[in-house]
This record gives structure tokens, sequence and C-alpha cells, in this order.
């Protein structure tokens, strides 16, 4: 590259070819024509989308409040949030990619309407921006909020890094968005599998937007997993053993451990796979020396620590829900903890599974099918562990509850399943039909997507002040739950009938009855979808009914909810010293829950700071000049970046003092209130009555 | 409740203290990593040894930065902390795992690959 190509073509590979549009209009094939308009429609919401964001906000004038109190804040809750917005705000596309995948196989009897290009993208979006964009900011978003509150802290170890995380994915996420606009997204599903990925056979930009995406959003995934594990081992509240943590905590901790092992093969093996496309390396060709081989082992030496990334928060979240809906203390604590670290320590040991056909020796393969195997001891104690926790508790059906109970039975069914495929000959049989798929979906669906809207409905009281709605709680939880089922059991039936996943079309007519189930299924989840809107909406606009202000909806157990709905920038106004497991039930017992400290300190806090949306900008710039190779931009924000990071070390004053006074005031203004509001029995937990300050109830512990 | 100048004060002599031998102990830490990465590149553009040497150099050179790193930058030395010790124990024996189990599959790939 000289300095020629960087001047005489400003925009890269850019041109008006690009816009799929565009592409549509100048073309006469009908096919061409339907898939275009699907994908210009998609493109047009996305662009319809962003510019009624940006009418709303200038309406309200909410553009300072943006930026000051959200896009720049290094608070730890505020940036939980920012994720869980971002999650949803990919979860939507994704399940609409998801329906119309669905629909596309309930016609695909010798055709249907989707181009075979067009249902690839589709799904290695879907696949992408599920793992990546939805699950990771979600989990990370929970952790996020609830970790620092759980373990007595003000805030993470490192909250600009944690802006920059934040950042980082952001950009990752916009990066798969524009790709609907500008270009199209890979075809080669969500690992992009070389040598298919490499430019001989895809000389396009499509897996250049997938390995940009991915690298962006596996670097925020690591240094949040640095931020996460360093914050629980050094920002403990006095007191708290390791012992004492929450299980969510302890979850966190494992899962970012995890991350930190986890993400760097992928960071490498896509970084990798870029060397070869740019700069004409060989590390996965076909030819001169390329071993495409060494590309699934090294992206399942992250593939699969990464499923166990993804669900142990989530049984962080069920094990905090099913005690605090029982009302009882967790059963098997010790060994609850003890599974999750057996489980983070075996994920890195059962790679080889996503590949048992690649072709090495049975003896190979039957080492790590029966250490896959072996990860179902530790998950089974959990699951006995979750039921004796229940046993002769006052269980309350809460949507929280609702979600949990139905994780049980789908993730045994799942977990089942997943042991069967470790089997090695039953792995050759199904491993690539839809059976494989069912069987990742019935893990990641009800075991993450539910844990993780059962930890929204649970903590979204603690984030914003009110309850959200029951009703349509209940509706959105009935309607994941049954709309999954219907979308997912057929799919196990057609993976044995031998329905290859992946295929747009099918020629077997015993296909479509159960095609067509599936597809009512996919509707009954975007319905789900619909009703977690509408649940946002009738929530905000009966907030007034359903304020929580003293922070304590759901008679909870460890300390996030040992504080105001929502929580003061600082958390806790004096740090609290634990001597105990599940610390704020202790004290509501020995009625030392609101109490007001002796004497109230100056708080210093981190300065908000533009480090992460400055970061989030370059690198989104940076990665879209990679795609289209726009080289001046590449160069520009690169140095752009470094500059900004060796201006920040320059930087000495980062802190801003909350004087003791103002500290005083909101905490007494809190203690009133808890002292005001009538303490209510679990029975009332629904009604208006539930100020957020609950009665002591105890529940008899069998023996 | 102290004045919060006044502290800030102390704390900042404090560090003004440390600040030149933290300082001392990057460069150094920078000085070997550099050097410890460029060793390798130069042997490798000038060939200086034969592929094996050369392979097991390069390895020997990646673990001794390995210490470098953790000794200069994140700063574990011989006091003895348990909290430590696990989390250096565990990643040493996942990157076995990790690097173990790739020579095992490729190796056992290629060996079951057709001669070219």
């Amino acid at each position: 590259m000289s300095w020629s190509t960087i001047f005489n073509h400003p925009l890269g590979l850019l041109g008006a070819d690009s816009f799929p549009f565009l592409a549509m209009l100048s073309s006469d094939d009908s096919d061409i024509f339907i898939n275009g308009l699907l994908g210009s429609f998609a493109a047009a919401l996305v662009i319809i989308s962003v510019m009624v964001v940006v009418a709303l906000l200038t309406r309200y004038r909410a553009w300072r409040t943006l930026w000051f109190d959200w896009l720049t804040s290094t608070d730890h809750k505020k940036i939980g949030i920012m994720y869980v917005v971002l999650a949803l705000v990919m979860l939507t596309r994704a399940i609409a990619e998801a329906v119309l995948m669905r629909a596309q196989g309930a016609v695909g009897l010798g055709g249907g309407f989707l181009s075979s290009d067009h249902f690839a993208q589709l799904f290695s979006t879907h696949g992408t921006i599920m793992i990546f964009f939805m699950a990771m900011p979600f989990l990370t978003g929970l952790i996020n909020y609830v970790v620092p509150l759980q373990i007595g802290a003000r805030d993470v170890a490192f909250p600009i890094l944690n802006s920059i995380s934040l950042w980082l994915t952001a950009a990752g996420a916009a990066l798969v968005m524009i790709s609907l606009v500008v270009g199209a997204f890979s075809t080669g599903g969500w690992f992009g599998y070389p040598p298919y990925t490499e430019t001989l056979y895809n000389p396009g930009i499509g897996v250049d937007y997938w390995i940009w995406s991915l690298t962006l959003a596996s670097l925020g995934s690591t240094l949040t997993g640095i931020n996460i594990a360093v914050t629980i081992y050094k920002k403990r509240a006095p007191g708290m053993k390791l012992y004492y943590m929450p299980l969510f905590t302890w979850t966190a901790l494992c899962t970012a451990i995890m991350m930190i092992f986890a993400m760097p093969p992928l960071t490498v093996v896509t970084l990798q796979l870029a060397l070869d496309r740019y700069l004409d390396f060989h590390f996965f060709t076909n030819g001169l020396g390329g071993n495409q081989m060494n590309f699934l082992n090294m992206f399942w030496l992250f593939g699969h620590p990464e499923v166990y990334i993804l669900i142990l928060p989530a049984f962080g979240v069920y094990s905090e829900i099913f005690s605090t809906f029982s009302g009882k203390v967790l059963f098997g604590y010790k060994s609850l903890v003890w599974a999750t670290i057996s489980i983070a320590f075996l994920s890195f040991l059962v790679w080889l599974h996503h590949f048992f056909t690649m072709g090495q020796s049975g003896h190979i393969n039957a080492v790590f099918g029966i250490a896959s195997m072996l990860i179902g001891i530790p998950t089974g104690v959990k699951i006995y562990d979750w039921m004796w926790t229940m046993l002769r508790g006052r269980i309350r059906f809460s949507v929280p509850m609702i979600y949990s109970l139905a994780f049980i039975f789908l993730f045994v069914i799942g977990g089942i399943t997943g042991i069967m495929l470790a089997n090695p000959i039953l792995d050759y049989q199904v491993h690539n039909t839809v059976f494989l798929v069912a069987h990742f979906h019935n893990m990641v669906v009800p075991g993450v997507l539910f844990g993780m809207l059962a930890g929204y409905t649970f903590w979204f009281p603690k984030a914003f002040g009110f309850r959200l709605d029951e009703r349509w709680g209940r509706i959105s939880a009935y309607c994941w739950i049954f709309g999954w089922m219907g979308a997912f059991f057929p799919l196990y039936i057609l993976g044995l009938m031998g329905l290859p996943r992946r295929s747009v079309a099918y020629e077997q007519a015993s296909y479509v009855p159960l095609e067509i189930v599936a597809f009512v299924g996919a509707l009954l989840v975007a319905a789900a979808l619909m009703a977690l809107v509408i649940q946002l909406w009738v929530s905000i606009k009966y907030r007034e009914k359903n304020r929580v202000f003293v922070g304590d909806p759901w008679n909870g157990r460890s300390l996030e909810w040992a504080t105001s709905a929502p929580p003061p920038e600082y958390n806790f106004p004096v740090v609290p010293s634990i001597n105990d497991r599940d610390a704020f039930t202790a004290a509501k017992e020995f009625g030392v829950g609101y109490q007001e400290p002796d004497a109230y300190v100056n708080i210093e806090i981190p300065q908000n700071s533009a480090m992460g949306p400055v970061f989030g900008g370059t690198s989104f710039l940076l990665a879209f000049g990679l795609v289209w190779q726009i080289w001046w931009l590449v160069i520009l924000t690169g140095l752009i970046t470094i500059g900004t990071l060796v201006m920040r070390g320059f930087q000495r004053d980062t802190l801003k003092i909350i004087p003791a006074e103002a500290v005083c005031r909101t905490h007494q203004h809190w203690i009133q209130a808890a002292r005001l509001a009538l303490p209510i029995k679990r029975s009332q937990e629904h009604t208006a009555a539930n100020k957020g300050r609950a009665a002591i109830e105890t529940v008899e512990v069998p023996t | 409740m102290s004045e919060p100048i006044v502290t800030r004060t102390s704390a900042t002599n404090a560090l003004r203290a440390n600040e030149r031998r933290d300082f001392m102990s990057y460069m150094w830490g920078f000085g070997l990593a550099l050097g410890l990465t460029l060793v390798p590149f130069a042997l490798v553009q000038w060939q200086a040894m034969a592929r094996d040497p050369l392979l097991i150099t390069i390895a020997v050179l990646a673990l001794v930065q390995t210490v470098v790193h953790f000794r200069y930058f994140l700063h574990l030395d011989r006091k003895r902390k348990r909290e430590d010790l696990l989390l250096v124990l565990f990643s040493t024996s996942l990157l076995i795992i990790m690097v173990a189990g790739t020579i095992w599959i490729m190796a056992n790939l290629a060996e079951r690959m057709t001669p070219i």
C-alpha cells in the first residue's frame, strides 16, 4: 500500500453499489428484488429508529442529560443499565431475524422466499448478535449493576476502564447494525470457519464486518473480565470473606476469570484471519502451509468456555431468585460454590466436542466426550440444590420464579440432549442437523436468556425505584416459555429426521408440518418480546403506584437490597461490615436493617470521563475504515485513540468529592422513608402497599 | 472527621516518595520486555540459528517475558500471598491445558493426513 492508494481512493472500497438498496433498484431479477426489499426494509428501520431517537432527544432537550448523566458516566450502575439497554435493542433485531428464518423454514419446501445468501447472512448475524451483543452485554450489565452493591463496594475497581469496555462493545454492535445499511454482513456463521471465510471464497467485505465487530466485542469483554475479577478480589466490604459472598457474586467471579482466559484466543484467531485476508498471510488457507483446523481449535478454546461464561451468571441469578422467592436460605451454599468453580474449570477441558467430526483419532474424541459428560455432574448438583432450596419454602410464583421454574424443567431436557451429543458416536449422526440447533438453543434460551430476563425483573425496582408490571410480565414469561417450546421441540425431531442446519430450503415434504409448528412457536416468541415492551411501557406509566423507594420490595437477602432504590451514586453512605452470609437478612432479623451511622464522611467518587465515548467513536470508525479499507480514516482514528490514552495519563484531578452534609441529607431522607413505610407481608408484594419495606416472616427450615 | 485537604496532601507526599522508584521499575520492565521481543524478531530476520534451536529459543524468551510481566507490571514478587499463588497456579494450569491440548490435537490430525 502506498500513499497514492490512500489519497486516490478516499472512500476506500465504498461505492454506490455498496448500498443494498441501490443494488436492488439496478437489478431486474425478481429474487434479488424480494431479498433487497427485505434488506432495505431492515436498513430503513435502522435509519428511522436512529432518527426517531435523535428527534426525541432534541424534542425533550435531553442531549445534555444524556451526555453528562449517562454516556460519560463512570458509575457502575449507569454503565450496567446501558449494557442492558444495548442488549435489549440487539435482542429485538436478532429475534426479528429468527422469526424471518423460521418463516422461511415453514415455506422452505423446494424454495421459499429468501435467497441462500440472505439466509446465510440472517443466521450469521443472528448468532453473532445473540452471543456477543445480546447475551454478553446483558450479563455484563447485570454483573456491573449488582456485584458492587452485593459486596458493599462504592464502584468497580477501574471505573473508566468499565466505561471503555461498554463503548467497545457498543462500537462492535454499531458495526453489525451499520452492515444492514452499508454493504452486507458475513455469510460464514457466527464462528466464521475458514477456508470459506478466506479471501479466495469470500472476497467481499462481509467477513471483515464480522472480524472487526468480534474483535471489538472480545476486547471489551476481556477488559470487563479483568475489571470484575479485581473488583471482587479487592473491593469487598470489610469482613466479607469469599464464603460470605452471595452466589451471584461467586458466579460473576468465575465468569470474569473465564473471560480473562477465554477471550484472548478469540481475539488472536480473528486477528490471524484478518492477517490472512488483508496481508496475504497463510494461517488458515488451504495451500502454502495454512491449516484451517487450527482455527477451529483456537475458536473453540474460546467458544466452549464462552458458553459457560454465558450460563454461570444466569445460574447466579437463579440462585438468588430461588432463595429470595422461597423465603429461605440457599440450600447447599458451599456445594453450589464448588459446583460453579468445577464448571468453570471443566469448561476449559471440553472444547473438542465442537468438532468431533474433524478427523482426529477416536481416542481423543473419547477423552473429550467423557470430559464433556462430567460437566453434567456439577450442573446436576446445582439443580438439586435449587430444588431443595424450594422444598418447604414459602414460594411466591412471581415472574422471576416462573422463569426459574421453567428453566429447571427445560434446562434438564437440554442437559440430557447435551449428554447425548457428548457421545461422539451419536454426535456423528446428528452433528450437522437442527438437532444440534435445538440443543444449544435449549441451553442458551431457557438457560441464559430466561435467567437474564428473570434478573431484569428481579433487579429492575432496585435500579429505577419502581416495580415492573406483574400481569404483562407473566404474559411475556409464558409466551417466552411456550413460544420457545413450540419453536425448538420440533427441531429436535426434525434433526433426528435429518434436516441439516443452515439450509435455506429442503426437498422432504415430511418436514413441513413440524416446520410450521416451529414457525408458530417463533411467532409466540415475537409476542413475548412485544409483551416485554408493553410491560415496560405500562410500568413507566403507572410508576407512581409501584414505587419502592425504601428499596427492598422482595424481602431480599443480600446487600444490594440494603440501600435505597435507586441507590445513591456512592451506593452506601458508610461501607457496611459483614460477618455472615445473607448479610441483609441477618441485619433485618436483628432489627438493625435501617440504621443511621455515627458520623458521615466526605465520599470521593470518580469524575465523569469522555474517554469511553471517544474510544467508542474512534474504535467504531477505525473498524469501519478497516472494513472498507479507508486507510486515512484508520490512521487518523488510530492516532486519536492513542493520543486520548496518553492525554488521560496526564490528567491528575480525576475524583470528585460528595460532601458529608449531602451524604447525610440523602441518607436521612431515605431512613425517614424507611421508618414511615409500613412493613408488608409477602402476600401484598404486588400491591401498591409495597413501598420496599419487608416485614420479617420466618419460614421453618426443615432440618 | 479529618480535613480532606490534609489527607490528600499527605497522600500526595507519600506518592512522590515512591514515584521515582515506581518509574524506574516500569522503565526496567519496559526495557526488558522490549528487548525480549526484539531479540526473537532479529533472530528470525537474520536466520541466526537452525530451525529447532530457534523455536526453542523463542519459546524460552517468551516464558522469560511472562516472568518480566509478572514482576514489573503485575507486581508479583516473592512476598508470599496465597491469593496470588493460587491465581498464578490456576493460570499456569489453564495455559498448559490449552497448549498441550492444541499440540495433541493438531499433531494427531497431522499424523492422520495423507502425505502430499
